[in-house]
């Protein structure tokens, strides 16, 4: 019972120092890069996480309702402290706690016993079900299941439970918010369509977004219009409750019955085509109206083109504040250009993350460098191409699809660029390469407030400037000599 | 262990009974037959568990539990600083617990030091055809790029298990092909009921792997001991280790905060275990006990009076040299943490508490609080198994609750009851209860600050209950509206 490796017994060696010394600076090597980049199976630091994470964020997003993982218990928890951690927010969600015996005769009873005993302690409007990997290796049959389970009566005949398979094994969190929030909409939407009904509201789809402030400020975007909306799905509130000493365990989300009437809409505007597709394919399919798919805002040709959009769809003039407010957007980007010009970025995170921070940089004059996605796609890579094309600053940059931030850490290594942007998980390379990290994405678990900031629309584009601008400032002010500290920047 | 029995005015062993039988009220009968054994008034006269423990969770009503790869990962294997510990299946599980759990390891990372995550990021096709081969590939890729590193742990996540890879064998052959331990853990997600068989897999893999393959250089001193289930949260090794040392001991290796693979494989040459967590770690002091004939002893380095209490207690396995040597370090403490003290305690004299943390904290953290003039008013764990529950009685005070594996409906309508002034416990709970305008302090990670082991960390603890309890933002809460 021991030593069943058949190890040789040593005495214990200290790796002599210079040994130490050799392998630490042989790591920031091209050398080791080259070796690095020739992986084949082990991936070290992934940014990205498993699909059940993304459909937990979907449920969130809809009024009364609970996310109900199908799976181990330990999935749910690291799903809800993930959200707790970037958002500083409780995130309510059950697990049915499959276990060895579920193994063997599948995850029904688990559900079962599951949805009874969510519906009697937490009362919801609507309960969203997803998948970990336990159920999708075994092949549990969630239709049928839940079928059985509306017939014995574990829920109540008209709670609508919307259902999704999110197999870890396959995708992202994206694509896993992407098939919970199909699911919810086929399931709010069935029967709904009525023939010339139009509720004459926008539809904004905002996919997988963790900024509760971009929620905010596509609310306030529409309403300077005067334009009706219905968000799907909108976590703005349920990440962004008040302390008022009293706690709502279903803080925000969208009203069901506007979800349900969604069907109906004037038009529907999709943002971040990479996040939403199977949603969009399918809302074009069966939704009222015109239906657009637009790039994450973020940058002001990108915002530009989400105005536009709403005022063409509408028949509306483009609000005086919002013209307004573009104007003070460019000018804080012209007022400090001269602090962005040139600089140099590596970038990573999700596709529609990385669309909208190239335009930007490539607005300023800043140099996008290296642009890494962790689970990418020959068309995001394309788009990312053409962007950089258009500009004489996205010249010398390249791209690179499915590698990770242990791959990053190589880049910035070998060839040094002036700042990284991305994830909280992308500090130990920035650490490495003694530049700062700017935080944008998800998750941001080690600083506070940041997802209260917008970093789409104008509002959005003044935030990331001050942002980035200041920190290079203060690295000057940290660090240059005496003789040039000085009172003006 | 507590010789008195100590009362909470206006707590009953009736009225918890009726605080329990309220939150039992609003589950089905089904649930509420399997929930009820897990919610009592503690007898604190017994000294034994007065609730049911280590069952499986009921579904649906929003446990805190972790899983058996969480166990393992987070827990025991993944703070042993100089190996590669390869999440073994799907990206997720290695992404959630990377770098959350605060066990903080020195060294240069990615050189002498593994804070990083490794995943084998299984794919569909994985899933069909086996991620043996894949397993082989990267261990070779891990060992070409992380040279220093000691070892390698393989920690199978759900799939593993269920599609029947063979990670054992391709451990054993890599091991031999690569010349340096890899050790297969087979802790799948699904396993057990909760984080605490992940603890047991992994001390059973260090039982079969590792233990007794390594020797310490040095020769063999009388006072060479291990320092086991303390895993450096917020820096906790950082203050504990330094004062076994300052009376006399030799801490020859740390089982797994900070910790060596060497050294821990070395440690049946110690003389004695001295064991923080029990809970996660007692299988190997028992298998260390009983083939290499090592006592082991638990102790408490929380708050001064536990660690005065400890203090003595080790020393008394020792002899008069090392007795000494504690008197001459509680003599220099005592002033210092009666210096604290009598800062604090009068802003938290009677201030009441709950806990709901792992595996120990709910009972070894009681005394500290107790320094400062606190109560505990409910306490209960996350994994705890029926020894725990015999350990907690005597430090709880008599007729309050103790509450296992509670749902968060339950411990939010006991709070709503007792009204403590300060919650300790986790990252899920946290939000919920400062929303309600009660303060909170993560008791797994520290919240971020620490370390609160030993006399150094009983100053950082104090300081940050008291900012918890005492912030000025509390009174903002409501408003004059």
């Amino acid at each position: 019972m021991s030593n069943l490796l058949e190890l040789e017994v040593k005495k214990i060696v200290e790796t002599p120092p210079e040994e130490v010394e050799r392998v630490k600076n042989w790591i920031n090597s091209e050398e080791y890069k080259e070796k690095n980049f020739a992986r084949q199976a082990l991936v070290i630091n992934p940014a990205h996480a498993c699909q059940p994470l993304g459909a937990q964020l979907a449920a969130h997003g809809f009024e009364g309702t609970l996310p109900f993982v199908h799976g181990s218990q330990g999935c749910a928890s690291y799903y809800r402290s993930t959200l707790n951690r970037h958002f500083r927010e409780p995130a309510p969600a059950v697990s049915d706690a499959m276990s060895e015996d579920s193994a063997v005769f599948g995850g029904q009873n688990n559900l079962h016993e599951g949805l009874e005993n969510a519906v009697a302690l937490y009362k919801p409007k609507m309960i969203a079900v997803f998948t970990s990997c336990m159920p999708e290796v075994i092949g549990d049959d969630l239709t049928a299941f839940i079928k059985n389970a509306r017939q014995k009566g574990h829920i109540p005949k008209d709670l609508p439970v919307p259902y999704a398979n999110t197999p870890s094994f396959n995708g992202t969190h994206i694509h896993g918010y992407d098939s919970m929030l199909l699911s919810i909409l086929q399931n709010l939407t069935e029967g709904k369509q009525i023939e010339g009904r139009c509720t004459g509201k926008l539809n904004l789809i905002p996919g997988c977004d963790f900024n509760t402030g971009d929620y905010r400020e596509y609310r306030r975007i529409l309403k300077a219009f005067g334009v009706p909306y219905t968000i799907l799905a909108d976590i703005g509130d349920t990440f962004d409750s008040p302390c008022d000493g009293s706690y709502q365990m279903y803080a925000g989300g969208t009203k069901l019955e506007d979800a349900a009437d969604s069907i109906n809409g004037k038009a529907t505007i999709a943002i971040g085509p990479y996040a939403t597709p199977k949603s969009f394919g399918w809302v074009k399919d069966n939704y009222s109206g015109r239906h657009v798919s637009l790039s994450m805002p973020i940058g002001i040709e990108k915002t530009d083109a989400l105005i536009m959009k709403i005022a063409e769809l509408f028949g509306k003039e483009v609000p005086a504040s919002l013209k307004n407010e573009r104007g003070r957007a460019v000018d804080a980007m012209t007022d400090s250009h001269q602090y962005m010009h040139g600089k140099k970025f590596a970038l990573y995170g999700d596709p529609d993350y990385l669309t909208g921070y190239v335009s930007f940089l490539l607005e300023l004059g800043a140099r996008p460098h290296h642009i890494l996605c962790s689970r990418g796609s020959k068309k995001l890579e394309k788009e990312l191409q053409a962007l950089l094309d258009g500009s004489m600053y996205g010249k010398d940059c390249t791209i690179y699809m499915n590698k990770d931030l242990w791959h990053l850490r190589s880049l910035v290594m070998t060839d040094p660029v002036d700042g990284i942007i991305g994830d909280t998980h992308g500090k130990f390379a920035a650490r490495d390469a003694k530049v700062p990290l700017f935080r944008f994405g998800f998750p941001v678990f080690d600083r506070v407030n940041k997802h209260r900031y917008p970093i789409i629309g104008y509002q959005g584009v003044v935030n990331m400037v001050t942002e980035i601008c200041n920190k290079f400032i203060d690295i000057k002010d940290e660090t240059c000599e005496d003789r040039f500290f000085e009172m003006m920047r | 262990m507590s010789d008195k029995i100590r009362k909470i005015e206006g707590i009953t062993k009736e009225s918890t009974q009726a605080m329990i039988d309220d939150a039992l009220a609003a589950y089905p009968d089904k649930a509420k037959k399997k929930r009820a054994p897990h919610l009592a008034p503690n007898d604190a006269a017994s000294g034994c568990a007065s609730v049911k423990s280590n069952k499986k969770t009921v579904p649906g009503v929003m446990s805190a539990r972790g899983c058996a790869y969480a166990g393992a990962k987070g827990v025991v294997w993944g703070p042993i600083r100089d190996m590669v510990h390869v999440s073994h299946g799907p990206v997720g599980c290695g992404w959630y617990s990377w770098g959350t759990r605060r066990n903080l390891m020195t060294g240069i990372n990615g050189v002498t030091q593994f804070g990083m995550q490794f995943t084998s990021d299984f794919q569909e096709k994985d899933i069909v055809y086996g991620g043996d081969k894949k397993l082989k590939v990267l261990l070779e890729e891990a060992k070409g790029l992380f040279p220093l590193a000691k070892g390698i742990s393989v920690l199978s996540e759900c799939p593993v298990g269920l599609i029947g890879d063979d990670i054992n064998s391709v451990a054993k052959q890599s091991s031999k092909d690569l010349d340096i331990p890899i050790i297969p853990c087979n802790c799948e997600g699904f396993r057990g009921v909760s984080q605490s068989l992940g603890h047991h897999i992994s001390n059973d893999t260090i039982r079969d792997y590792i233990i007794g393959t390594r020797e310490f250089a040095e020769p063999e001193s009388p006072y060479d001991i291990a320092l086991i289930g303390d895993y450096n949260i917020g820096g906790d090794v950082w203050s504990a280790k330094p004062l076994l040392e300052e009376i006399g001991l030799n801490v020859k290796a740390v089982w797994t905060g900070d910790g060596e693979l060497e050294k821990i494989a070395a440690t049946h040459k110690v003389k004695l275990n001295l064991i923080h967590c029990y809970r996660s770690m007692n299988y190997m002091c028992k298998v260390m006990e009983e083939k290499y004939g090592i006592p082991w002893h638990e102790f408490n380095f929380f708050g001064p009076t536990k660690i005065k209490e400890s203090l003595r207690a080790i020393g008394a396995l020792f002899d008069q040299t090392i007795q000494d040597k504690v008197e001459a370090v509680i003599a220099k403490y005592d002033p210092i943490m009666q210096a604290i003290i009598d800062e604090y305690k009068p802003r938290l004299d009677g201030k009441k508490v709950m806990l709901l943390v792992g595996g120990l904290r709910p009972r070894h953290t009681i005394g500290a609080y107790e320094d400062l003039g606190m109560d505990c008013v409910g306490s209960g764990y996350e994994f705890a198994h029926n020894d725990d529950y015999d350990r907690t009685a005597p430090e709880m005070p008599d007729a309050t609750v103790v509450y296992d594996d509670p749902s968060e409906y339950e411990f939010e309508k006991f709070a709503h009851t007792l009204k403590p002034d300060l919650i300790g416990s986790g990252i899920k709970e946290k939000y919920v209860f400062q929303k309600l305008g009660i303060p909170f302090r993560q008791m797994h990670s520290w919240d971020y600050s620490g370390p609160y082991h030993g006399y150094n960390g009983f100053e950082t603890f104090a300081r940050d209950v008291d900012m918890a309890i005492n912030s000025p933002t509390w009174k903002l809460v409501k408003a004059p509206f």
